[in-house]
């Protein structure tokens, strides 16, 4: 007996390592063959190769047409800065909070008012923030003409301002969140009471005793993640239509402009733009490895001058400032969304529209029905989908993501770490030269694409520490691997899973560029219809259709929730 | 009818037979490109999808373009692939250089098929020109009618006295000098703020014969130079200081309702009537002309040589321009787009009809409209366009 266990153990440590190759494998097929297809679906047209349109020849035609374009340099460089300051700026807010604060009260509970954040779609998160600023916004409207002596709204430039600077603020608003999250899943794996003791009986202030301590080991953990975050803010669609400059549009708009005409020349020039895109990724992230390097050797040089910065007060209370001012913007954003939702004339600067009429809502609900039935179609098949293979890609292998050795799931973030506006493009150009209509499977296949990956990573952390001795006991009554599976493991995870599936759900419904793309404007959903009537400017209908796209999400994690509650009313234990 | 011959096996497109074209129509699927960024106008046009659905059996799926000029790019594409049948688009909103271009590249089905329609019987081609030639360029029959339109500006008698709103471009530049930020147009290649451009190069050009001929590269720059300079003088006084502009008219429409703006236009004689209908200006706005004249043209339907459903793309043209699709679009809580037909040439009861409409109170009479200003060739609008952004389009 006790050799058959011995046995089996041995089995089970010599399997995984075959078995990782085999999920890598899985995993190279499903994400990794798209995006490098995408990719060389971008760079071949881009030298003027695309036999379906009529390119035979590399040329380098389409490049010199490219930088032609009026003002193309300055859209690269918007985006470029505009990118590494978003990335600093939010990596910087959440490494300061959690350097301030990690363990105590204050963290908890700005934990709790963050997390809901990011299942707020960014496009959503946007208009909030839009309509908060603007000069004829709420904010001008509370303190006018008061304060201000404004009874006409101020001629500024914000949003889209030409620095890009409201689209900055926009964006780190929703990065904030993401990484705060991120950076929550890898803080059990350092020692922070024990260090932050230490450092404090060495005369650290809270910041700077985490920041020789532990920072090393935690950036380490989300380095990634802080990737993954760069290339979004440096390539970004949805949010820098809304928010970011116009004359020029940042090079990713336009690229999206010009692959919007189905005009063969206009692919190429798209080609041409997204592949300089991919250039201006590369270049940032080589900028950011060399910030890297400074803020390395700035941290050694602090730890060696044993200098305690013991007075951070201020620097705490601004990161917590801004912790909750991120939260703040997009929870008051949303409240007005469904107040012009729902306004009437509401004329500057009153602070409260004069009357409330259902009018909004009841002309556009008939309109809303198809993109809605849609959304939540994609979303539901996607993450369910997306849920089944994270299931057995687990079961098979183990725990992914954050555990000891990083290195298994590397992949996940490859459609994360390669700019959308270029391979997603590049895939496009594929399917239409294959002859494909836009259609839902190919919608449904790129937001699987992108589904996935956030779908693994949230389930990973529950699957890693479910008790291992629940399925021991199970394998001890003679059950099979399958059955303890099905009637142990995944009923006592159905709270993580509803989850992960909440989270794919969410991921799917503030996909704009993917969608936008691949279903060729035949299929919309409530996020490419509210992203276009941006442009629009009437106010109530963008409240209808921001309200919705964030609504969806909320839903989702709701049910998730009570999703439990129902199913294990009789059994108390089960229902957390 | 060689056209007609030419267009294959869509047999259908036996236009003189008008119940075979019901009849093969019936299950057709139609998808109608059009501009999707106002909110009536998508509602008005699911509304005729749902008619034709319910009548005839024919399903509409609105694509809603945010330029029409991709869905000329489509046509385009789907032609030099050697997709000459089973294109994507069905029936196409058009005017204009969009027009122009598709009827120079033969992408459009035809010609004739709109004057033989059962409603063309209707339309006023006599008194309205524009029917018949689409910013210069003769129809040909190639696309039908749907409705008019008039550039006409808007303001807020709450803010602006109609003692000293501008009569002309000339009085507009001094009107904006002396209220800084406070007038603005819809950024080109927008529809609203290219027509803006068109309504100042016509009002100061040195030769208008010029314009009603393609461009002439040679005299082109000195062409447009005074439309320029007074660009040059307007912009430091525009909204922003020309450093962002309108997206389009529905944006400028907010900014008015918000008073960013104080004097806005659009092509639409009733958008500001609408408008107010629908609680998004105040009750205070009217509507006033330039004393010279300001341009106007008519907007069409027309169908790619290549659609999939011509039959079904026929019924919904031919829907459109009926004298009851005609009444409900005219309608200002609806849309409010003017009709294309002759009341004189209408039966009685949709003659009343439409002399029961109330066009709101913001709305100019027909009388009060002034003169119409014909469009410019679309060759000029282009050129004009790219003009433009090479000169203003980073802002700073």
């Amino acid at each position: 007996m006790a050799q058959a266990i011995k046995r089996a153990r041995r089995e089970a440590s010599r399997k995984p390592g075959k078995r990782r190759l085999s999920a890598n494998a899985f995993l190279v097929l499903i994400l990794g063959l798209p995006v490098f297809a995408g990719v060389a679906g971008v760079i071949l047209p881009a030298f003027g190769y695309l036999p379906a349109l009529g390119g035979l020849h590399l040329k380098l035609a389409h490049l010199t047409e490219l930088a032609q374009q009026p003002h193309i340099l300055r859209s690269a460089l918007t985006g470029f800065f505009a990118g590494l300051i978003t990335t600093f700026a939010a990596l910087a807010i959440v490494g300061g909070f959690v350097a301030g604060f990690a363990g105590t009260s204050v963290f908890t509970r700005i934990q709790h008012l963050v997390s809901p954040l990011l299942a707020v779609p960014h496009a959503a998160a946007a208009f909030a923030l839009a309509f908060l600023v603007a000069p004829s916004g709420f904010l001008m409207r509370l303190i006018s003409p008061e304060l201000t002596g404004f009874t006409r709204p101020p001629d500024w430039l914000v949003p889209n301002d030409p620095y890009a600077l409201s689209m900055i603020a926009g964006l780190v608003t929703k990065e904030v969140p993401f990484l705060f999250l991120v950076t929550l899943a890898a803080l059990p794996q350092l020692a922070v009471s024990r260090a932050g003791q230490l450092t404090a009986a060495l005369g650290y202030g809270r910041i700077s005793g985490f920041a020789v301590s532990l920072w090393p080991a935690l950036y380490r953990q989300i380095r990634l993640p802080v990737f993954a975050v760069l290339v979004y803010s440096v390539s970004v669609v949805d949010v820098a239509m809304i928010l970011g400059p116009q004359l020029p549009p940042t090079l990713p708009v336009r690229i999206a402009q010009w692959a919007a005409y189905h005009d063969p020349d206009q692919r190429f020039l798209a080609s041409a733009g997204a592949l300089l895109q991919l250039a201006v990724v590369l270049a940032a992230m080589a900028v950011w490895i060399a910030l890297e390097r400074l803020g390395k050797i700035a941290l050694a040089r602090l730890t060696h001058s044993g200098r305690r910065l013991a007075r951070d007060g201020a620097v705490r209370v601004a990161s917590a400032l801004a912790m909750t001012a991120c939260a703040a913007v997009i929870f008051v954003g949303l409240g007005l969304l469904a107040i012009w939702s729902v306004a009437g004339l509401w004329p500057f600067p009153d602070a409260l529209p004069g009357q409330l009429t259902p009018e909004t809502w009841l002309r556009t609900l008939p309109r809303l029905w198809a993109p809605l039935g849609t959304t939540i179609a994609l979303a539901l098949s996607a993450a369910s989908l997306a849920l089944l293979s994270t299931i057995l890609l687990l079961y098979r292998n183990g725990t992914a993501g954050g555990d000891r050795t990083p290195g298994h799931y590397r992949l996940l973030y490859l459609p994360l770490l390669v700019p959308e506006i270029s391979f997603v493009f590049g895939l496009q150009i594929l399917i239409v030269s294959a002859g494909f209509t836009p259609a839902f499977p190919s919608v449904f296949a790129i937001h699987f694409l992108f589904v996935l990956p956030y779908v693994l990573l949230s389930l990973s952390a529950p699957w890693r520490e479910l008790d291992p001795r629940f399925e021991t006991i199970a394998a001890g009554f003679g059950k099979s691997a399958l059955e303890i599976l099905l009637t142990v493991r995944l009923p006592l995870l159905f709270r993580a899973c509803l989850t992960a599936l909440a989270v794919g759900f969410s991921v799917s419904v503030s996909l704009y560029l993917p969608t936008l793309l691949i279903g060729g404007g035949r299929l919309t959903t409530i996020t490419t219809e509210a992203v276009a009537l941006a442009s629009g400017g009437d106010r109530r209908v963008i409240g209808v259709y921001a309200l919705l796209q964030a609504f969806l999400p909320f839903l989702a994690f709701l049910v998730a929730s009570l999703g439990p509650q129902l199913l294990f009313r009789n059994r108390r234990a089960m229902r957390t | 009818m060689l056209a007609l011959g030419l267009a294959g096996k869509a047999a259908a497109a036996d236009i003189g037979n008008w119940d075979a074209v019901v009849a093969e129509a019936k299950g057709q699927t139609v998808y109608f490109n059009a501009w999707g960024g106002s909110e009536n106008i998508n509602a008005y046009i699911r509304w005729a999808g749902d008619e034709l659905k319910s009548r005839y059996g024919v399903s509409v799926v609105h694509v809603k373009l945010d330029d029409t000029a991709k869905a000329i790019a489509t046509v385009l594409a789907e032609k030099s692939a050697g997709k000459d049948e089973g294109g994507s688009v069905d029936l196409v909103w058009i005017n204009g250089e969009n027009f122009a271009a598709m009827k120079r590249e033969a992408l459009l089905y035809g010609p004739g098929w709109a004057t033989k329609l059962p409603s063309w019987r209707y339309v006023d081609h006599e008194n309205k020109p524009t029917v018949l030639k689409d910013f210069t360029i003769p129809t040909d029959g190639l696309e039908s009618p749907w409705g008019g339109a008039k550039l006409v500006f808007f303001y807020d008698t709450g803010r602006t006295k109609a003692g000293e709103l501008p009569r002309s471009a000339a009085e507009l530049l001094k009107w904006a000098e002396a209220n800084p930020g406070r007038f603005s147009y819809p950024q080109p290649p927008d529809f609203t703020g290219s027509s803006f451009l068109k309504q100042v190069l016509t009002e100061l050009i040195h030769n208008k014969a010029k314009l009603q001929h393609p461009v002439d590269d040679a005299t082109f720059q000195a062409d447009v130079a005074p439309l320029f300079a007074y660009l040059d003088k307007l912009t430091p006084f525009l909204w922003r200081k020309g450093k962002a502009y309108p997206q389009n008219y529905p944006d400028m429409k907010q900014k008015l309702a918000d008073g960013e703006l104080d004097i806005i236009f659009a092509f639409n004689p009733a958008e500001a009537s609408s408008a107010i209908a629908n609680g998004e200006l105040p009750d205070t706005v009217r509507s006033f002309v330039f004393s010279g004249g300001t341009l106007g043209n008519t907007h069409f339907v027309a169908i790619p040589y290549n659609a999939t459903a011509k039959a079904g793309a026929l019924l919904l043209a031919d829907f459109l321009l009926s004298p009851e699709a005609q009444l409900r679009k005219q309608d200002p809580k609806v849309w409010g787009d003017p009709t294309v037909l002759s009341l004189a040439k209408l039966p009685a009861a949709d003659r009343a009809a439409f002399g029961r409409l109330d066009l709101g109170v913001a709305t100019l009479g027909p009388d009060e409209l002034g003169p119409m200003l014909d469009e410019p060739h679309p060759d000029w609008m282009t050129r004009i366009e790219a003009e433009w952004t090479r000169r203003y389009g980073a802002g700073n």
